[in-house]
């Protein structure tokens, strides 16, 4: 056998140990994107959770502005902090929708009785349909829908303070 | 003392709070009457990644979501839509991330042409073998 193949496993190994040491030092992203990032959002058509509050429609998304939609939760620990960037992003003028899943009345009117309520309107997931017809994965999770009623862009986990400006870019993009 | 308490009930609070308060969809749990949907339906389900334990088939999972997913399936393959569809619907949304199912799309020619070339380089190795042995 020549030197060369003899030495092959050990250099076999290197480059296992180097892709090991790459992927450690870069975690792959975990997030499940929705592949309907440019395409029309489903057709939906949500029943309201809340009696003041009016339900939400695909239709309600297109009608020349645009929408940011936040898929969330009452019983959803990160929505608490980000339904107050909500507010103040609603306060700047944005048009903000929720999708509530799997929620109760009486749990969403204390939630947004004590952390703030930034929606226009809410319609109900009692069973995460609409959610998964958007593609969405988790709460929080937040889209941007242009005039159009096309999905701009997708937001995976909760809009932070420091997210405000790029959501306002997106949400300029899409006008 | 307290400060490790109170740890050990934080620990034990937070997957409580993952959850909702409302009870699993119809079909999460219940099988189909008809037992030939239903073995459509498991087949199916056993291929379908769960989005939350991203390592488990929505079959597999206890994640709320994972079972909305099963009463989607369930309830489609009831209403006669074929398990392909239903596939192809869902890949629509998340990718083909969503299926186990191996497709032919270019990026997955490395899987199929793996066995191939593996079996090529094993017949080679063993030819030299002989030779270098008969030598």
């Amino acid at each position: 056998m020549s030197r060369t193949i003899r030495f092959a496993p050990l250099a076999l190994l290197l480059l296992i140990i180097v892709a090991l040491i790459w992927r450690l030092a870069t975690p792959s992203d975990t997030n499940v994107h929705s592949t309907l990032e440019g395409k029309a959002v489903p057709a939906f058509a949500l029943s309201a959770i809340l009696p003041n509050k009016p339900p939400l429609s695909s239709a309600d998304l297109a009608n020349g502005q645009p929408h940011l939609v936040n898929v969330f939760a009452s019983w959803c620990v990160p929505c608490i902090t980000e339904v107050k960037v909500l507010q103040t992003l609603k306060d700047s003028g944005v048009s903000v929708e929720g999708i509530a899943i799997r929620d109760r009345p009486a749990d969403l009117t204390q939630f947004l009785a004590s952390n703030g309520d930034p929606y226009d309107r809410i319609g109900s997931d009692p069973q995460s349909q609409v959610q998964i017809s958007l593609g969405s994965s988790g709460v929080p999770e937040s889209f941007i829908v242009d005039g159009k009623g096309v999905i701009r862009y997708q937001h995976i986990g909760p809009i932070e303070r420091s997210d405000i400006g790029l959501i306002l870019s997106k949400l300029e993009q899409a006008r | 003392m307290r400060c490790l308490l109170l740890l050990v009930a934080l620990a034990w609070a937070q997957p409580l709070l993952a959850d909702s308060n409302l009870p699993p969809a119809y079909w999460s749990d219940r099988q189909l009457p008809d037992p030939k949907q239903e073995a459509q339906a498991e087949a199916l389900m056993e291929q379908l990644r769960c989005l939350v334990c991203q390592g488990q088939s929505i079959a597999d999972s206890d994640a709320e979501l994972a079972g909305d997913m099963r009463d989607l399936v369930r309830r489609r393959i009831a209403a006669g839509e074929k398990p392909a569809a239903i596939r192809a619907w869902l890949i629509q949304r998340y990718g083909t991330w969503i299926s186990y199912k191996p497709t032919a799309e270019p990026a997955a020619w490395p899987l199929w042409l793996a066995p191939l070339a593996l079996l090529l380089i094993g017949g080679w190795l063993i030819r030299r073998r002989i030779r270098v042995r008969r030598g």
